[in-house]
């Protein structure tokens, strides 16, 4: 270094290593370092692992014929690829999770809103239903669905009601609708539902329009478009279903079978079959998962300030417009974030499914392993898929919470 | 939607009622309450019938008695179950001591503790099944004497232990220090205890039971402690590539099932560790664990963290500590205090999400109840060996996220 | 910057301590299994007869015992042995890694997994094949018949394969069932969850006897694979691999012998073959590794073949079928002791 005896600048005096800039570079790179040694020294161990197994890393298994069975899902063969299987897998996943995300939401809120009802014994209910499906491990309560559903009757001696819906162990047989011969026809009945539901809804706007223009005192007149809007679109939903229900009657042919459940051979065919794994898990699921929805719609509701609701009755609203106007519309906000959690967990337990042999992702990847070898590559596969379904869903749920804070402020 | 008990909240407390009136008001105050009342009443009673049936009369009990030994300690060897008894009378000592030195909370909750000890040492269950004896005569109490004394001599021990510490303890509010550093240490202590060295090892593969499931969810949730702090520091880190890596580990942690996870300890982490050396099952899952709740654990800090105001930070700069002093002395132990109950209730939860261990094939409760239903004499029996098994994890999350709900009590409290 | 270097040597340090562990070392697992003073033994965690935790927290079978029998020969103590319950995907990495001595849960001896796996087999225990059993009230006396029915299976073993294998190569569509565990397999089977179910037929055997009513269910005769079931180690280990065979030798000698746990501390021969099994003459054992009484120390522990196989799986009401020895018809044959 230079000898200099003209003023010294302050950031001269400090040595490099105690400048805070290069420090904060330094330590990130030291940091980012250990890491890269880290996964290097990982990697040379996964190396000399598989060479003990006798494995090499490729992904070109992914199109050789996986040969085993699924039980259920889309259509798949054995001799398709195991690309396909794993396919099979993730929709039996998103299917379990999207069907337990409906019952656990509807059961979360009724539980949730009897937790707070006025009677006595409904809300205990609640409270004793709340409390005990919470407290016990969701695998055990899986396990126990799953146990039930084995004492359910043989095929042979299967509960049948009203000649259409079967019950027995082999799961839940429900009669399923089929397009009929005289489908095509009836499709052109919808289409003229749509169109009379059009005409119907501009006829009403135009009444109403033409209605407040006669009235000479109407100073804020609203425009044609917004009576459609707010005025006249009711009519439009009754004025199609009118139109598709009496297309039932009108076709010639009918126009949807019934495929109903029959006993043939081994089993019943036909319709449509919720097996008990699906439903043991599919119960499992949306049972533990409404218990916390409960306590998130509980708390959400008791977090609307008092004075709300107090200044809503003075101002003289029903105490069900109160729920509906005042109540509702700010716990919602509050209630999203966590009931997406919520979801998010849903969706990720349904891997326990695989404990008690649902086809889910997580089953068909250890068959997959099992049979391949190949475990890191189907695990980063499977981790991935989850992943991706996790970050979906909550970026989902954020666009929506999003949305509804922007509509509450705007009111 | 209407029955909600809004109006209700406003109401001044209404002290002095008549039990009718009581009913009138909270069952049969409108109409449609009316109704459901009726309506919850005829489903409580099918319900209770049906139940109360089943476990009277249709119930195979047998099973849990016969089969409490592996139930409890799984494949642990029954000789060596002094060793057990050794830590549970550890932490009875430094429940007695805790209990001296804080009073408050921690004082009624250990109370609570001895005395279901205490319940379990006085109720003479095996007698009564063994011999059918008077409970009037002698030799019924010498049977007692005998078996408090010399069959339960360690819960005994333990209790007499929490009751001298306590007393010993009471007022000297300078022992916090070394209870705390006792808590900390009596973890190692209880591994080393139960594991043993030398010739009296009794490996990890053969915990099972209630133990297991109780020492994975304190491994899960201490281990995890260090690294979720360090996570949630990182990312709110100003360095990016800092803060970068923690969240991607959070989040990918986040959005994939613990399931995963366990399999990843199971059946991938082995390739890669190197060479000669090994973990056991049961250490691999504790890591996977571990590792997992890691990441939650590291959300539950960060949220304490953004509520320490800036100028927290802004003051202790100024007085000139360093970042690591500044974090270890003002923010983290303001923060860490504010998510005492994030933390219990994370605890909970991993409480029951260590069952999922025995998909994975280790034996901890979950898997000792499913060998137990692959032993031919007890085939068959899943809704007795479920119940009881879910009465046991129920008795525990729910006595937990009571105490959570006592200290969020006692925290809010005190911070207002 | 100095407590920086500090923190980074620390991190260098440790990793380059780390490293030796890389170095895999050529110790025999016979010496390590010595200087340990106890064996780890992979089992099936709940295959009753086979393998399975008992009430007192104690694990038997068949499968156990033969551990108990590589104890008693190693260690000169039945009791001397460590149990890992093993799930059928974990039980080969468990073994290639050194998480067990030696893996013995009703595993086939197939080509790949001994030239693929890094596993070494040794002898067969148990000859095992893959057949069917269903509800006698079917009616049906043959595969081909099977069209239509829901197969239950368990997860990640040869049995789901050679299951659609066979399925296809007959044409006929099935719908399968896979289970992750044993007893969910059978007692789904029991309700009647699925028509026929599949596995080792010593498994059907063994299983058909806890169902509701085992008179009702029949096992085809037909049987669509073979399934040689015996103890792995890790391959390449010659003198582990040896002293494990040699465990297994011994059980068929000494029943194909008479030498019963009964008789074998009081018998007195002349056979020098039998004297040389039981360590009064020759140098047996120390051409293994072994003591020199190894061969008396598992039949005093576990018995012969015989005993093992009557005490764990004729209770559950197994035939000795082609688990004899080879003097009476059957497979099991010792090499001489010699």
């Amino acid at each position: 270094m230079m000898e200099d005896n003209s003023p010294k600048v302050i950031s001269d005096k400090i040595p490099f290593y105690r400048d805070v800039r290069f420090l904060k570079v330094f330590f990130q790179i030291l940091f980012l370092i250990g890491i890269i040694l880290l996964a290097g020294f990982l990697y040379s161990n996964m190396l000399n692992g598989l060479r003990k197994q006798n494995l090499a890393l490729d992904l070109s298994f992914l199109g050789s014929e996986a040969g085993f069975g699924i039980s259920e899902g889309i259509a798949y063969d054995p001799s398709e690829s195991y690309l396909k299987a794993f396919w099979v897998g993730i929709v039996n996943t998103i299917k379990v999770s999207i069907i337990g995300i409906v019952f656990a939401t509807v059961l979360g809120f009724i539980f949730g809103i009897a937790r707070l009802s006025s009677n006595w014994l409904i809300r205990n209910i609640a409270t004793v239903y709340v409390e005990t499906f919470r407290n016990i491990p969701l695998l055990l309560q899986i396990l126990f669905w799953a146990a039930l559903t084995r004492s359910l009757p043989t095929v042979r001696n299967s509960i049948i009601i009203s000649d259409s819906i079967v019950l027995n162990v082999r799961g839940i047989y429900f009669p399923s609708f089929e397009p009929g011969p005289g489908f095509s026809a009836w499709l052109w009945y919808l289409f003229v539902g749509v169109i009379l539901a059009i005409i119907v809804v501009l006829v009403l706007a135009a009444f109403r329009h033409f209605g407040q223009l006669s009235e000479p005192h109407h100073t804020d007149r609203p425009s044609f478009i917004s009576n459609i809007i707010f005025g006249a679109k009711w009519a439009a939903a009754p004025t199609f279903l009118i139109v598709a229900i009496a297309g039932l009657f009108l076709t010639s042919e009918v126009p949807f079978a019934v495929n109903r459940p029959v006993l043939q051979g081994f089993n019943y065919v036909g319709g449509m079959n919720l097996t008990p794994e699906f439903s043991a898990l599919l119960i499992g699921l949306a049972v533990y998962t409404s218990a916390f929805i409960a306590e998130v719609v509980r708390s959400g509701i008791q977090a609307v300030v008092k004075g709300q609701r107090e200044a809503a009755r003075a101002a003289g609203l029903k105490e069900s417009q109160v729920l509906r106007l005042i109540v509702i519309p700010q716990a919602i906000p509050i209630i999203v974030p966590p009931l997406t959690s919520q979801y998010l967990n849903l969706a990720k337990n349904s891997s326990l499914a695989t404990a008690i042999g649902f086809p889910e992702l997580l089953h068909i990847g250890h068959t997959m392993m099992n049979q391949t070898g190949q475990s890191i590559p189907i695990f980063g596969m499977v981790m991935l898929s989850y992943l991706i379904m996790s970050l979906t869903t909550s970026a989902f749920m954020n666009w929506y919470n999003h949305r509804i804070t922007r509509i509450g402020r705007s009111r | 939607m209407e029955n909600l008990a809004i109006t209700q909240e406003v109401k001044p407390p209404n002290t002095s009622k008549s039990p009718l009136k009581w009913l009138q008001d909270n069952l049969f105050n409108t109409w449609y309450n009316t109704i459901l009342t009726c309506l919850a009443l005829v489903f409580l009673f099918l319900v209770f019938r049906g139940v109360l049936t089943w476990v009277f009369t249709q119930a195979n009990w047998k099973v849990v008695p016969a089969n409490l030994q592996i139930l409890m300690i799984g494949p642990y060897s029954i000789e060596q179950v002094w060793r057990i008894w050794i830590v549970l009378d550890t932490l009875l000592v430094l429940l007695g001591l805790s209990a001296a030195v804080w009073k408050g909370l921690v004082l009624r909750i250990s109370t609570v503790i001895a005395s279901i000890g205490l319940i379990f040492l006085l109720i003479p269950l095996d007698l009564v099944k063994k011999i059918e004896t008077d409970p009037a005569t002698l030799e019924f109490n010498l049977n007692i004497v005998y078996l408090i004394f010399f069959k339960r001599r360690w819960l005994l021990g333990g209790l007499v232990l929490f009751g001298i510490t306590f007393f010993l303890g009471r007022d000297r509010n300078s022992l916090r220090r070394w209870v705390i550093g006792g808590w900390i240490l009596s973890f190692p202590w209880t591994m080393i205890v139960l594991h043993g060295f030398g010739e009296n090892t009794i490996s990890t593969t053969n915990w099972g039971g209630l133990l297991l499931t109780l020492i994975l969810a304190a491994v899960g949730i201490a281990a995890c402690f260090p690294l979720g702090v360090l996570l949630a520091l990182g990312r709110r880190s100003q360095l990016p590539a800092i803060k970068w890596v923690s969240t991607i580990y959070i989040e990918t942690i986040r959005g994939v099932p613990l399931i995963t996870i366990l399999f990843m300890g199971s059946i991938i982490l082995p390739i890669f560790i190197p060479g000669d050396f090994q973990l056991d099952k049961v250490i691999r899952a504790m890591i996977a664990l571990t590792l997992f709740s890691a990441a939650y654990m590291a959300e539950n800090v960060r949220g304490g963290l953004q509520a320490i105001p800036q100028g927290q930070v802004e003051a202790a700069q100024a007085v000139g500590l360093t970042y690591p002093k500044t974090m270890l002395f003002i923010v983290l132990p303001q923060a860490l205090r504010a998510v005492i109950p994030a933390i219990v209730g994370q605890f909970i939860s991993l409480f029951k999400d260590t069952s999922l261990v025995s998909i994975v094939g280790l034996l901890d409760l979950l898997g000792i109840a499913k060998s137990i239903l692959g032993n031919p004499k007890w085939q068959g029996l899943y809704v007795e060996v479920y119940i009881f098994i879910a009465l046991i994890y129920f008795i525990f999350t729910f006595a937990m996220s009571f105490v959570s709900r006592k200290i969020e009590a006692d925290l809010g409290v005190g911070k207002h | 910057m100095r407590k920086f270097l500090f923190r980074v040597s620390a991190i260098v340090l440790a990793i380059s301590l780390m490293t030796p562990l890389l170095a895999n070392s050529q110790e025999s697992i016979l010496d390590k299994v010595k200087n340990r003073g106890k064996l780890i033994c992979g089992v099936h965690g709940g295959l009753p007869g086979f393998g399975f935790l008992g009430e007192d927290g104690k694990w038997s079978g068949f499968d156990a015992d033969f551990g108990r029998a590589i104890a008693a020969a190693v260690l000169g103590d039945p009791s001397k042995v460590e149990f890992v319950p093993l799930n059928a995907a974990e039980r080969f990495t468990a073994l290639q890694t050194g998480e067990i001595d030696v893996l013995i849960r009703n595993t086939t001896w197939t080509l790949s997994r001994d030239a693929e796996l890094g596993t070494d087999f040794t002898p067969p225990t148990f000859y095992d094949g893959q057949g069917f059993m269903l509800p006698k009230s079917l009616n049906i006396k043959s595969l081909k018949e099977l069209a239509g029915a829901s197969i239950g299976v368990t997860a990640g073993s040869t049995t789901e394969l050679n299951l659609t294998d066979t399925m296809r190569s007959l044409g006929l569509e099935f719908n399968p069932v896979v289970y992750e565990d044993i007893d969910t397999l059978y007692s789904s089977y029991d309700a009647g969850r699925v028509d026929v179910v599949t596995s080792d037929k010593s498994q059907l055997v063994a299983r058909r006897k806890d169902l509701k009513n085992p008179d009702d269910h029949i096992i085809l005769d037909e049987t669509i694979s073979k399934e040689p079931l015996g103890p792995l180690t890790i391959h390449g280990d010659n003198k582990w691999n040896d002293a494990v065979s040699w465990v297994v030798y011994a059980t068929f000698f000494a029943e194909e012998h008479n030498i019963t746990q009964e008789n074998v501390k009081t018998l007195k021969t002349d056979n020098p073959e039998i004297k040389r099994f039981l360590g009064e003459s020759g140098e047996m054992g120390k051409k293994l590794g072994l003591p020199k009484d190894w061969a008396k120390q598992i039949i005093i522990s576990v018995g012969n073949y015989g005993e093992i196989f009557e005490r764990n799986l004729t209770p559950i009401g197994l035939p000795r079928g082609i688990n004899k020895p080879w003097t009476q018809g059957g497979l099991l044959y010792s090499m001489p002791f010699r």
